[in-house]
């Protein structure tokens, strides 16, 4: 199978558009919150190849341009956010704080789990910067000495799982406000999450899109003042 | 016409926040400058929301599709993966629920707190 698919390079999208679409689908029958589209899409797309023993390469030669997409689709984040300016600027203060409350949450964390878990210094650091975008993250693990590999995976796992769990916790802890929610997943879960809350309302997506930019340079900064705590 | 025109102002600003990144020594991510650019020529008046908001909107509309390669991709990585696995997942499912817990709720309680001295004022 691999030696016919090899040569077709909309496998890639063909296979991964299609698992979207299907679970879009299933997702919108059930309204199952756990079943949520990028997931289910990518066990679907993971079955596939495993099935059907095609490499990963054969997948991503053509996925990869559904990839490239990223950039410019996170440059169109300013639109949500320039369409809610007048929220943001009443509550400016309260945004940030609100993120960097998170920023502090996610270090205070990893720092104390991994501690209790006598994790290495260098796993430490390797998930610190777990609830960020991955561009920024990956940097920030290699300036720390950490695996980058796994940091990468750690995010996409985070974005994933927060993405999952998002209106759970939002109705266990009493999260009701539609900025507060924006905010939460974009600061715990990154674009990943910014993806899941421009489904929940504009209002959220736009306050997810600017976690990605605030709570990534907090991070930064962050990062290298508690990287040799552990 | 009209999507075309959508096309290369977005693909323009994302191009232009690409050669931020290769200038600028900041650790932040092209498609970051090209958000907050896009964000500057809106606020300026210099691109009018109809002429990036068709496009732009279907972009972001099928922007989680786009992370299905990278996770995917997690596979490639399966055996350093599988040795930590059981504390990463640990740490990485609390943590995030933590996060979301704590920003969420500080977020509600400062935007009250903004809400009620605005109402004070007036």
């Amino acid at each position: 199978m691999n030696e016919i698919l090899k040569n077709s390079l909309y496998f890639g999208m063909t296979v991964s558009v299609g698992s979207y679409l299907a679970a879009s689908w299933l997702k919108k029958k059930t309204g199952w919150a756990v079943l949520n589209p990028l997931l289910v899409s990518s066990v679907m797309v993971l079955l596939f190849l495993v099935i059907f023993r095609v490499d990963y390469q054969t997948y991503n030669d053509g996925a990869k341009y559904l990839s490239y997409l990223l950039t410019p689709a996170t440059v169109c984040l300013a639109i949500p956010l320039y369409k809610q300016l007048e929220l943001l600027k009443k509550y400016f203060p309260a945004v940030i704080g609100a993120i960097f409350s998170g920023v502090a949450a996610s270090a205070a964390g990893v720092f104390a789990l991994a501690k209790v878990m006598g994790l290495e210094h260098e796993h430490y650091v390797t998930l610190l910067p777990k609830s960020i975008t991955t561009a920024i993250g990956m940097g920030v693990s290699e300036e720390a000495g950490g695996i980058v590999t796994l940091t990468v995976i750690s995010i996409i796992i985070t974005g994933v799982l927060g993405s999952v769990i998002a209106e759970a916790v939002f109705k266990l802890i009493g999260i009701t406000h539609p900025m507060a929610k924006g905010l939460a997943l974009g600061t715990s879960a990154h674009a990943v999450g910014t993806s899941k809350a421009l489904e929940l309302g504009e209002i959220e997506g736009a306050m997810s899109s600017l976690s990605i930019a605030v709570a990534g340079l907090m991070t930064v900064i962050l990062v290298p003042l508690i990287s040799g705590l552990l | 016409m009209t999507l075309i025109k959508q096309g290369a102002i977005i693909f323009g600003v994302t191009m232009a926040g690409e050669i931020l990144y290769t200038l600028l020594p900041f650790p932040v991510p092209a498609g970051v400058y090209g958000l907050f650019l896009l964000l500057f020529f809106l606020l300026g008046g210099l691109v009018k929301l109809e002429q990036v908001e068709t496009v732009g909107m279907f972009l972001l509309d099928i922007m989680a599709m786009m992370f299905i390669p990278a996770t995917v991709g997690i596979i490639e990585s399966k055996d350093l993966l599988l040795e930590v696995a059981v504390p990463y997942m640990i740490i990485i499912s609390l943590t995030t629920i933590f996060v979301m817990a704590v920003t969420g709720r500080t977020a509600q309680f400062l935007i009250g707190k903004l809400s009620e001295r605005g109402k004070g004022n007036e």
